[in-house]
């Protein structure tokens, strides 16, 4: 598979934009950029189902819309069912000549909410099924649309208005779910988690997926600086912290093969992503060691795997 | 035209074939099964080129032929009872997105407790999420309502999703002499799906935005118009059937109503049995007959306020119970159009059926020569509770 290290060479039209401008993310919404980058792979013959959720309130207030490509709103929890019907669709209509023969990125995208919560079993059925389908979950870490709440991919020790730090609570008292790992086990082609912060890696990623013969999962770390309370100028910064703690590692799982896409040399402490974000801000040192353990123990499975999954 | 025996569900999936479907989306559930067991068969066979769709729950199904009718494909599914439930919140998007997606809803009671028998508890729960409701009594009928509902379903005045309800076991097991039409008779009836707008590369579009207050009541009451504009393509789309098929129905079926003074005004499989009483009254010189509705959304006021003026005692016979309500679901809307066109009729309710239970044709013979009981502190008196 060709790397690729510019904008340029990655695109039939680099500058093509398919989610207009004009949107209401908010500033330094990691999300909406995430989105656009892909859309840049994905090209223009994509067709888009979105569960809820702030990508769906941002960019469509009736009669106003930002999609410059087949967009689709049905519910929270079905972007992958509806995804799927939209493959099966073009499949038959496609054999029946109604259609064009070309081929048509089919892509579900949800939150990390509409994703690990509500919508996986959607998710579930739908790669089990082996659409040829790319599902995209931007996991901004909770419920960012609704007001801050907590999902099961929020990070232990977090912030959220459903997990509350007090005198009995240290804040979301379980850690993330391993979504990207819960999609390998499905045995899916082409599995990925990815961050916009690293573009490159982030834009390879989406196109491998558009090559696989059957359904791919991307994970994007979305970073989100009103949830995460953060300046939103940094949103971009903590993405690459989260990554070179090993907090969100960069990897990627082809047919069962683990690799890791970016190995930083060492990783940097977790106290250094976590500092300055305002939902970690009520840990006390004790605590972020317990975390810091258990990052490094991930940390060190994920190598496991790799290795061990070398062809 | 082929005359066979056959059991109703296989009848639909023959309908369905018909229909020539794309895509079909179902997850299993009693007694709604046979129909897309059989459909099934009939893909993986060869004898019909659709994708047929295993997914992993009814709220997946539905939703599936939402993203399928939304790309243009000809979509089918069918489920029963819980099943319905757990599409509830996608049958409302359905309609709201104006995809002319059919559903067969083969009745069954609601849990609990657990009930895979005939009620209509599934589509009275749903009835106002905007579909348009048909109801059957025989197979043969059956197979014409899923025909004629592609064609209502697909006309650029309708495009909403159609429901055709027929009775679980009393219909969806049952063999029955049906009739099926050829498949050219059928392709020149109900041309291929062709929609306004789809997911299309070529021409974008956006589909299920989100309504502002500004908004919202103004593309809600578009859909309301919608639906009731409906009413006049289902009547012209049975006339054009009875011309092309030589079957004719209506939107309201009536028995023996010439003159009659009562009558009894019930939906699906029911009927029969009353049909039945009303034979057995008929000899004893009783002056009465039977209303039943083939369409029940949008609802035929105009085509039954001229029914009932004629009339002096309607006894209406519902299949479900419902919860802490003034008054059964039919019930509701027979005495609102009573009150509000001032006509002068006795109007009685009564529940039957529940869950499977049988009612003899003596039951209604019983109904028909008493007069009214309440039962107990309700405004409905419930057929053959023990005590």
């Amino acid at each position: 598979m060709k790397i690729y290290k510019t904008l340029e060479r990655y695109t039939e039209k680099p500058d093509a934009e398919y989610i207009a401008s004009g949107h209401r993310a908010c500033q330094g919404c990691a999300e909406v950029l995430a989105l656009r980058l892909a859309f840049k792979v994905l090209g223009k013959n994509t067709i888009l189902a979105m569960a809820t959720g702030c990508m769906e309130i941002i960019s469509t207030p009736l009669p106003l819309t930002c999609w410059r490509l087949p967009w689709i709103h049905v519910a929270f929890e079905n972007a992958a069912a509806v995804a799927s019907g939209i493959e099966s669709a073009i499949r038959i209509l496609r054999q029946k000549g109604k259609i064009p023969d070309v081929p048509i990125n089919v892509v579900g995208i949800a939150g990390d909410g509409g994703t690990s919560d509500i919508g996986l079993q959607a998710l579930s059925g739908a790669l089990e099924r082996g659409h040829r389908m790319i599902y995209i979950c931007l996991d901004n870490e909770a419920y960012m649309n609704t007001g801050i709440q907590r999902s099961s991919a929020t990070p232990y020790g977090a912030f959220t208005t459903t997990s509350p730090p007090g005198k009995k609570s240290i804040g979301q008292s379980t850690w993330k779910k391993d979504m990207p790992k819960i999609a390998a086990a499905h045995n899916i082609p082409y599995v990925a988690t990815a961050c916009p912060s690293y573009p490159f890696d982030f834009l390879n990623k989406v196109k491998k997926a558009t090559m696989v013969n059957g359904p791919a999962y991307l994970h994007v770390l979305s970073v989100c600086p009103t949830g995460w309370r953060i300046p939103s100028e940094l949103a971009i910064e903590y993405g690459r912290l989260a990554v070179r703690s090993g907090f969100f590692p960069l990897y990627e799982v082809e047919n069962g093969v683990f690799r890791l896409t970016y190995k930083p040399e060492s990783l940097i402490p977790v106290k250094e992503y976590m500092k300055g974000q305002g939902r970690f801000r009520h840990l006390t040192e004790k605590e972020i060691t317990e975390i810091q353990e258990r990052i490094n123990k991930e940390w060190e499975r994920l190598l496991r795997l790799c290795e061990a999954t070398k062809p | 035209m082929k005359r066979v025996g056959i059991e109703v569900s296989a009848a639909i999936a023959e309908a369905a074939k018909l229909a020539r479907v794309e895509v079909i989306s179902a997850y299993p559930i009693t007694p709604q099964t046979h129909i897309v067991e059989r459909l099934a068969e009939l893909v993986a066979d060869g004898e019909l080129e659709a994708v047929y769709m295993n997914v992993e729950s009814e709220h997946s199904a539905l939703s599936a032929c939402v993203g399928a009718a939304a790309a243009g494909a000809r979509t089918f599914t069918s489920t029963s009872a819980q099943g319905l439930e757990l599409m509830h919140e996608i049958l409302f998007i359905a309609s709201s997105l104006r995809l002319p997606i059919v559903m067969v809803l083969v009745n069954r009671a609601l849990s609990a407790p657990l009930s895979i028998w005939c009620d209509h508890s599934d589509v009275m729960a749903a009835r106002d999420c905007g579909w348009i409701m048909l109801f059957c009594e025989n197979g043969q009928e059956a197979v014409d309502s899923v025909i004629m509902a592609y064609r209502i379903a697909e006309d650029r005045r309708v495009l909403l999703p159609v429901m055709v309800n027929i009775d679980g076991f009393t219909l969806s097991h049952v063999i029955e002499p049906v009739e099926f039409p050829e498949q050219e008779l059928v392709d020149s009836f109900l041309p291929p799906y062709n929609p306004l707008f789809t997911l299309n590369p070529e021409r974008p579009v956006t589909m299920g935005a989100y309504g502002m207050p500004e908004i919202y009541t103004e593309a809600k009451y578009a859909q309301e118009m919608a639906i009731k504009g409906s009413k006049a393509v289902v009547k012209e789309v049975m006339e054009e059937f009875g011309r092309v098929f030589g079957r004719r129905y209506n939107i309201i079926e009536t028995y023996n109503l010439d003159g009659a003074e009562s009558a009894f005004f019930a939906l699906g499989t029911i009927n029969e049995n009353i049909k039945t009483a009303i034979d057995a009254l008929r000899e004893k010189g009783k002056n009465i007959g039977l209303i039943s509705l083939r369409l029940f959304r949008p609802f035929p006021s105009e085509e039954l306020i001229e029914i009932l003026k004629n009339l002096k005692r309607l006894m209406v016979i519902e299949r479900a119970m419902p919860q802490g309500a003034e008054n059964t679901p039919l019930f509701n809307e027979i005495s609102s159009l009573a009150f509000h066109n001032r006509l002068e009729i006795q109007l009685e309710n009564y529940i039957a059926g529940l869950g499977g239970r049988d009612v003899d044709p003596q039951e209604f013979i019983t109904i028909a020569t008493n007069p009214f009981q309440k039962d107990g502190k309700m405004n409905y008196k419930v057929i053959g509770v023990r005590g």
